[in-house]
């Protein structure tokens, strides 16, 4: 249980996805102008990579790997090489899915999140975080742990961001740093911030 | 929408229109590859390989794409050329491959790629598109090496991995800046690039959402 934990706080403060791996600064940047929009999105990124993160290692330990396919009698298939193809459809797949339950049985919440569920295919962080739990062979239930993580992680990153967005557009800015200037700066201090926490071991 | 010369095409997106500082496209791997110039080159090379060939092929299909399944379609053809480079990297640079670790596989889901091929490709014939993506790619790769380049400098007092300022560590004269290393410095880079650029490209300035009202001084008689 400790592990499990240790690895969340790692993956929310430590390797945070946005501030440290610098993965989905489009959307990230893109959509932090209101704290409400925001928070929508981060919610939503957290549920799909909850369940895209261990779907992705399911498909990749069962099928994909080095010598996976062994129960279908095929032991030196190795078929690593098409994974970035598989998780991306599997991503996509997922996404689409969610959209068309939540759509069915829970309309309130998918009018929350609107536009944010498609745009989440091509979100980075998601992305990323399939790709890492592969690099490091994480277990499925190691998976599902990090993928709440990671995605908790970078909703966290853009409501904080998004926070001090409002503020700062009340704020003197020379001209030439108006809009995404700025906001990278201010990404920067949050990401100093951030680096805090990396002295943290577990 | 003016024809576009071919030569506008290749150099637009350098200057006046670069992906990153103006478009706000595909700035995930932007800050995590450019630690050192190797890596930065590496991942240019790839990206502008990648963008042109996806907007070559999806310009030589754009008439027979179903506009309804036309994501899907785009996601596959950028899927398949990132697969090649990364498995033609695996083959003969190991070593790089493994530092760039997870940002190969990213530039599936790299704005640039996706947002060249569904905004310019699907309407321009191939020759232009195939520029459109080289010229995109190249305005990236400016972006990348000018700050692996600051980053690798005075962060380690290396250039391509070449010792260019003898670090104190060493016996030399320079004390390295750690923080260039540290992922928060590529953000204040980026940050001042684009205030560079818009200082000297004014169009590119953003309308402030609010005007600062005069200050009143109250002079005290």
């Amino acid at each position: 249980m400790e592990h499990y934990l240790s690895l969340f706080v790692r993956a929310v403060f430590i390797e945070n996805m946005a501030l440290a791996f610098f993965l989905g600064m489009c959307t990230f940047i893109a959509i932090s102008k209101k704290v409400e929009t925001a928070i929508g999105l981060g919610i939503a990124v957290v549920v799909v990579q909850t369940i895209t993160v261990p779907l992705n290692n399911l498909v990749y330990n069962t099928f994909l790997a080095d010598g996976a396919l062994a129960w279908a009698g095929m032991p030196d298939v190795d078929l690593s090489f098409i994974g970035l193809l598989s998780f991306i459809g599997v991503i996509a797949a997922t996404v689409q899915i969610l959209e068309m339950l939540l759509d069915k049985y829970v309309p309130s919440l998918y009018n929350a999140l609107g536009v944010f569920l498609p745009l989440i295919t091509v979100n980075c962080a998601i992305m990323g975080g399939v790709l890492f739990m592969v690099e490091r062979d994480y277990t499925f239930s190691e998976s599902v742990v990090y993928g709440l993580g990671s995605g908790f992680s970078w909703g966290l990153a853009i409501a904080l961001l998004a926070a001090i967005r409002e503020k700062l557009k009340y704020s003197d800015v020379p001209e030439g740093l108006q809009g995404l200037g700025i906001t990278f700066i201010t990404i920067g201090l949050m990401s100093l911030g951030f680096m805090s926490f990396s002295g943290v071991q577990l | 929408m003016s024809k576009l010369t071919p030569k506008e095409v290749l150099l637009n997106p350098l200057f006046n229109n670069n992906p990153i500082a103006l478009q706000i496209l595909g700035i995930c791997s932007a800050l995590a590859v450019t630690t050192n110039l190797n890596t930065a080159l590496v991942m240019s090379i790839a990206l502008t390989l990648v963008t042109g060939f996806s907007n070559l092929f999806v310009s030589l299909i754009r008439a027979q794409i179903p506009s309804s399944i036309r994501m899907i379609v785009q996601v596959v053809i950028i899927a398949s050329l990132v697969i090649v480079v990364d498995q033609t990297l695996k083959a003969f640079a190991y070593s790089l491959s493994k530092q760039l670790s997870v940002f190969v596989g990213l530039i599936i889901t790299n704005c640039i790629v996706m947002g060249r091929a569904e905004g310019f490709a699907m309407q321009n014939p191939p020759f232009l598109s195939f520029l459109d993506g080289i010229g995109n790619g190249l305005g990236y790769s400016a972006v990348l090496i000018a700050v692996g380049f600051v980053r690798e400098l005075f962060g380690a007092g290396k250039l391509f991995g070449v010792t260019i300022l003898q670090p104190v560590t060493e016996g030399g004269w320079y004390q390295p800046n750690g923080l260039l290393l540290l992922p928060p410095s590529a953000f204040f880079l980026i940050g001042f690039l684009i205030w560079g650029l818009r200082e000297w490209k004014r169009e590119q300035i953003e309308e402030n959402q609010f005007k600062m009202a005069p200050q009143v001084r109250k002079e005290a008689f």
